[in-house]
């Protein structure tokens, strides 16, 4: 059989097809329905905390940090609760990481402020001493893409059913009532911050990148 | 019988392909150790404002190395060795030579798009699929066109049975296909939300631990058909062809090539360890991963028995010595995967160093060597020159050796300390030391490293100049070498 499959090179490639094809079936349809399942309660993230979410890949943090914490003392005693699959539900893409060279992030919103991370992004040695992360002082003054968030949201409110604009949760609206909506949450989380230049970019509706980096942050609970 | 000796094979893509992983190699390389030498010394984050960052450029490293250096060697390869085992010479057909063309323009200015929208931080941060759905529509038709120009050459071939090599490349050209494709699934929300905000911008069908299993499956794969598969395809043509030495045993080959396909997509999961995808689903990465010794081992075994009795070419010949150590690198990166997928195992191996260290002594062990050997082993027949200098490759061997072995005991010991004071405990069960503990003890395993990346790297320096005074500078030979390259 061997030796005819590799003098009909269609029939070859079907064969190396199906092989690798096989797997893949296996391991990840049986259960793609109910992984897709959110936990009860789960909300889905605002626009302002969607902007924050680009901030985090843009600058690409995954490279450092990871989201999951796995079920051993050792990390819930460090980290809190381990993670639940249906606490990704709206995650798109998943913000796992395979690599810690700085902490988990999963529930960062509980044990760090908005004043923290302020400082951490401008200079993170002023915080932790020997940290050999590098700052990130460029956020303070790039502005946020609220718009592309709004465009995420909108997509997949539409195509995956996401429940904004649901009673009791997350309200969308129009491109102007969710960039009112950013702004006005934005204003909040400047409040607590001192730097000058994010307070004066805020005031003026404009919101840095900081800012919704730090909304997402404290979303991660 | 065909008279092979009036078949003048037609090198024009091999060589494109050949710069460029020449260009891509060094590049690739060069970010690599520059973040290797962040991690040790911080202040070196601030050369390039914020795109100078070890977040923004290690994406940059990995696509480069992965898309730029290996994917060029690999075309670089196909394109010299399916001419000659098919018995047919691409000039024979105007269009597959036009297609092989095309195929090299728009691979380099894709790449080169890629670079720039990295570098900007347009990114889908899922790792080595990062790229935005503009460059993905580029890379997949980037890839239908190889597979034509592949396929195509098949079509016209005068020898009638695929010599294993040729197995191997269409195993990449299939494998990829399918992974890419599934894995980069996503909206464009420029579109689906009615024009608002960037074009670029998308959002991926799958959602969390969905999202996770589709990457890994890719990632772990990607791996696979792009660091194994391909190279498997070099380095059974190239060592027969550059020893006079045939293939062990075509019923090893045989058995390994059948049983990596099986087993290889099955062990994706061992990257999703202790996380929230089911149980079973573990269990299989796991048990997959051991079992795919076999296949991988078997490969390795069938080169190493080729040069059986003629192991006195490795003291005579530094292309032979690269190959060689290529398959035992090989062999050592593929005890070592499985071993971090035991379960017990990979819950302190799982977010260390050990990760990198372990796909680095794979990739530069196993990669860079067998495609630099193969490159060498190519240009005297290209170029229709001899190699430049003997003397340069055996240093050069000697230093990247060294360079590897530094790089991945730093990492081993580095990823085993970190994975074991993240759990340590003291006589109460608290926690024994703050995760700031546990970076601070790296520097000294950090800094070994970065030196290994300036060693490894200046060996590659050696690599290109010797590339290019064999093109440029080098004696002109008149007749083909049959077997062992000519060197001065």
């Amino acid at each position: 059989m061997f030796h005819w499959l590799e003098k009909n090179p269609f029939f070859f490639a079907v064969g190396v097809f199906l092989v690798i094809a096989f797997a893949g079936l296996v391991e990840i349809l049986p259960n793609f329905g109910e992984a897709s399942r959110p936990v009860v309660g789960l909300k889905p993230y605002t626009v302002l905390e969607l902007a924050g979410k680009e901030v985090y890949k843009k600058d690409n943090c995954i490279a450092c940090h990871s989201q999951l914490i796995r079920p051993f003392k050792s990390e819930t005693d460090r980290y809190g609760q381990y993670s639940l699959s249906g606490e990704y539900a709206y995650d798109r893409p998943f913000l796992w990481g395979s690599k810690r060279t700085g902490p988990d992030l999963h529930r960062i919103g509980n044990y760090r402020s908005t004043d923290w991370h302020e400082n951490h992004m401008w200079d993170p040695k002023s915080v932790i001493p020997q940290s050999i992360m590098p700052a990130y002082k460029h956020q303070f003054s790039n502005i946020a893409d609220i718009e592309t968030a709004y465009a995420e949201a909108v997509t997949v409110k539409e195509l995956f059913n996401t429940p904004y604009d649901v009673d009791g949760g997350v309200a969308l609206g129009s491109w102007e009532d969710a960039r009112a909506a950013a702004l006005a949450e934005a204003k909040e989380i400047a409040a607590d911050m001192k730097n000058q230049d994010v307070k004066d970019l805020v005031a003026n509706d404009q919101i840095p990148e900081i800012v919704a980096l730090i909304a997402y942050m404290n979303k991660l609970k | 019988m065909q008279s092979n000796a009036a078949l003048e094979y037609d090198y024009s893509v091999a060589k494109l392909f050949t710069y460029t992983t020449i260009l891509f190699g060094i590049l690739g390389m060069l970010i690599g150790t520059l973040i290797a030498a962040q991690m040790a010394f911080p202040e070196l984050n601030y050369l390039l404002g914020e795109y100078g960052t070890f977040s923004r450029l290690r994406p940059l490293h990995t696509n480069i190395v992965i898309f730029g250096f290996t994917l060029s060697g690999v075309w670089a390869t196909a394109y010299y060795v399916s001419q000659r085992v098919l018995k047919v010479s691409m000039a024979e057909s105007k269009f597959l030579m036009a297609l092989g063309k095309i195929h090299f323009w728009l691979y380099f200015f894709g790449a080169l798009a890629a670079v720039i929208t990295l570098g900007m931080g347009i990114t889908q941060s899922k790792e080595y699929a990062v790229f935005e759905w503009p460059i993905d529509v580029v890379i997949v038709l980037i890839w239908v066109i190889w597979g034509l120009s592949l396929f195509g050459l098949i079509g016209i071939r005068r020898e009638k049975s695929l010599y294993i090599s040729m197995w191997y490349y269409i195993a990449t050209f299939l494998g990829i296909a399918m992974l890419y494709l599934f894995n980069n699934m996503a909206i464009p929300t420029y579109f689906a939300s009615g024009g608002y905000g960037s074009i670029f911008h998308s959002v991926s069908v799958y959602s969390g631990t969905n999202d996770a299993l589709v990457q890994w499956w890719y990632g772990h794969n990607a791996v696979a058909f792009g660091f194994t598969v391909p190279i498997i395809a070099m380095i059974y043509y190239f060592l027969p062809k550059e020893s006079g030495q045939a293939i062990y045993s075509y019923k090893l080959s045989l058995l390994s090539f059948w049983g990596l396909m099986f087993v290889y997509l099955w062990a994706g999961s061992h990257h999703l360890i202790w996380s929230t995808v089911p149980d079973w689903m573990q269990t299989m990465g796991s048990i997959f991963s051991v079992v795919l010794i076999l296949p991988s081992w078997g490969s390795a075994i069938n080169m190493l028995l080729t040069m059986k009795g003629e192991w006195n070419q490795l003291t005579e010949n530094p292309l032979i010595k690269l190959m060689v150590l290529a398959s035992t690198f090989y062999m050592l990166s593929t005890i070592e995967g499985p071993i971090q997928s035991i379960k017990s195992v990979n819950a302190i191996a799982h977010f260390t160093d050990w990760i990198p260290g372990h796909v680095h002594d794979g990739v530069l062990g196993w990669v860079v060597f067998m495609i630099m050997a193969a490159l060498f082993h190519m240009a005297p027949r290209m170029f229709k020159k001899e190699i430049y200098s003997k003397k340069l490759i055996d240093m050069q061997f000697w230093l990247q050796t060294t360079a590897i072995v530094l790089y991945f005991t730093s990492m081993w010991i580095a990823g085993i300390t970190q994975g074991m004071m993240w759990r340590a405990v003291d006589e109460y069960g608290n926690l024994m030391y703050s995760f700031i503990d546990t970076v601070a003890v790296l520097h000294p395993y950090y800094t070994i490293r970065a030196v290994a990346g300036v060693l490894y790297l200046l060996g590659f320096f050696m690599f290109a100049y010797n590339m290019i005074l064999t093109m440029t500078a080098a004696k002109t030979i008149d007749t083909e070498p049959q077997f062992r390259s000519p060197m001065a």
